[in-house]
């Protein structure tokens, strides 16, 4: 092989030297991300760890910082989540299944479309305007749990119906042949075939979803949950609040007291996001390994 | 062919994608207990014209037809026929193996599930895998993902799946050619095997594999602007021996296509 060219050897050193540039460039951008989210921790262990205990957790919140406990704003977050990701998981596959496998692709579904795009950029606080309207007001279920749930529903419902729909159009076209060519129906290709192989898809949308509406705190705010309530939610009509509300309100405090409480609350909701996001990545996992799916 | 032979019958059979005609004025009858091979260059409309016989071309958005299929006399796209029923008995085949993500047993059960079946599962998805040739390899690993089969393996588990709902017809387009030569030849012994109580079509654009196969041959070519029309039909062996039509001698002596 006849020796390169100096002309070659040059730009190959400029190239190699460029790439070696743009791979530590990207390095940095990943310690960069990672030292913040451990400066992080560091701050709120070191503020609020040591209020961290089972008492603060099953405690209400009382006008002494020492004795101030996050049991309401935990069980109401617990709640207000947990009707938010039943209510948006069924509508959102719904209208994705609607959208994928029966709208006729026209310009009217594609105006649907678009729309649903947008409505996931829409601020938080709007939804909760509608929410105080829709829920509270008109439908009557007042300054409730269940408003709140309701509420958070709607602000993730264009995330789940997004991730929902990628996940069933990812589903090679050919599986759905294959039932058809069986006499199956088109619900039956559906529900036998397509859900199952969407479900990890749609999971990882839940997940974003759930992660999203426990740290709201604008639309809960205007549509009227409370910052101190000391007690439980009771059924859904009860009156509630939830974490991030419970924690801007102690930050807001000046004694440094409650300002622990609210480092100590960070790292209870931090849990508690850990946990539920835990909680949906065995469910995926789980049914990614089924070979039966 | 007697009508009373033809199991299925195309009359002046045309299908449009939109305003585009992919095939046209197809008339044709396929042989009861026979594998008729459909060949043709390719983007003649071999597929096209084998979907409609169990109305699968029904998915595509915008496609229609004008003419008849008649199965076992019956037109296929009255509008008192419902698709899925006709799916039931006439089976498919399709060019690249699509086994579903479940395990060996639950692809051949499938069928006969959705279908309402009552009676014994087991001996129906022994007898059907036995039927496809695939009994022998799979017997012990039933309940193995379906997907960690070869190539071969998994068309064969295609046609078992297919003959699980227990249909009159089954339609194959292109089933080898994506599978090697000899997972090619399984799949053929396995289609003479077949014959004897189903009725076949096959497209395939390999001319060998027609003339080892097939009992009858059409030969399909696009002509401009109308999609693929019928340019000779007949037995297997005269065809190939003796086309009566220049393009088809042409086509099954490698001159074009």
């Amino acid at each position: 092989m006849a020796a390169a060219s100096p002309d070659f050897r040059r730009r190959m050193t400029r190239r190699q030297w460029e790439g070696r540039a743009f791979h530590g460039l990207c390095l940095l951008a990943v310690a960069v991300a990672l030292a913040m989210l451990v400066l992080l921790l560091v701050y709120l262990a070191r503020q609020g760890l040591t209020r961290v205990s089972w008492e603060f957790i099953t405690s209400f919140p009382s006008r002494d910082p020492d004795q101030a406990g996050i049991k309401a704003a935990l069980l109401g977050s617990i709640y207000v989540v947990a009707i938010a990701a039943v209510v948006a998981f069924t509508l959102g596959v719904s209208a994705a299944i609607y959208l994928e496998e029966y709208a006729v692709r026209n310009w009217r579904s594609r105006i649907i479309q678009v729309n649903i795009t947008n409505l996931a950029g829409v601020p938080s606080i709007v939804y909760g305007i509608l929410g105080l309207e829709i829920f509270v007001r008109t439908l009557g279920l007042g300054r409730s749990v269940l408003a709140g749930g309701l509420t958070m529903a709607l602000l993730v419902l264009p995330i789940i119906i997004i991730a929902a729909q990628e996940a069933i159009r990812a589903v090679p076209p050919s599986l759905r042949e294959g039932a058809y060519a069986l006499g199956a129906t088109r619900w039956q290709a559906i529900w036998h075939l397509v859900l199952p192989q969407a479900m990890p898809g749609i999971l990882t949308g839940v997940i974003l979803a759930v992660s999203r509406a426990l740290g709201e705190t604008a639309p809960l705010i205007v549509m009227g949950a409370l910052t101190f309530v000391p007690f439980a939610p009771d059924g859904p009509l009860s009156r509630f609040t939830v974490l991030p509300i419970q924690i801007f309100n102690w930050t807001s405090r000046p004694q440094a007291g409650f300002h622990e409480a609210a480092a100590a609350g960070i790292i209870v909701l931090l849990a508690l996001l850990l946990t539920m996001n835990a909680a949906a990545i065995v469910l995926r996992n789980k049914f990614q390994r089924r070979p039966e799916g | 062919m007697q009508q009373s032979d033809a199991i299925l019958q195309t009359r002046g059979l045309t299908v449009y994608y939109g305003s585009k005609q992919a095939v046209s004025d197809i008339t044709l009858d396929v042989a009861r207990h026979r594998i008729t091979a459909i060949i043709g260059p390719s983007g003649c409309g071999k597929s096209t014209l084998l979907r409609c016989f169990n109305r699968m071309n029904d998915l595509i958005p915008k496609s229609r037809i004008t003419g008849q299929v008649l199965f076992e006399g019956r037109d296929l796209y009255s509008p008192t026929v419902d698709p899925t029923e006709i799916r039931y008995q006439i089976g498919m085949v399709f060019q690249r193996p699509n086994p579903f993500p479940k395990s060996i047993f639950d692809n051949v059960a499938f069928g006969p599930r959705i279908n309402g079946f009552r009676g014994d599962l087991a001996e129906l998805v022994e007898s059907s895998l036995a039927r496809a040739a695939l009994w022998a390899e799979v017997k012990d690993r039933l309940t193995s993902s379906a997907l960690a089969l070869s190539g071969g393996q998994q068309q064969r588990l295609c046609i078992a799946r297919a003959l699980a709902v227990q249909p009159q017809v089954i339609l194959m387009d292109e089933p080898c050619s994506s599978l090697d030569p000899i997972a090619t030849l399984a799949i053929e012994d396995l289609m003479r095997e077949l014959s004897a109580d189903y009725s076949i079509v096959i497209v395939t654009h390999n001319m060998q594999q027609a003339a080892r196969v097939s009992d009858y041959t059409t030969f399909l070519m696009g002509i401009e602007n109308r999609g693929g029309q019928i340019i000779e039909y007949g037995e297997t062996r005269l065809i190939f021996t003796n086309p009566k039509d220049e393009r088809t001698e042409a086509y099954i002596t490698g001159r074009f296509g």
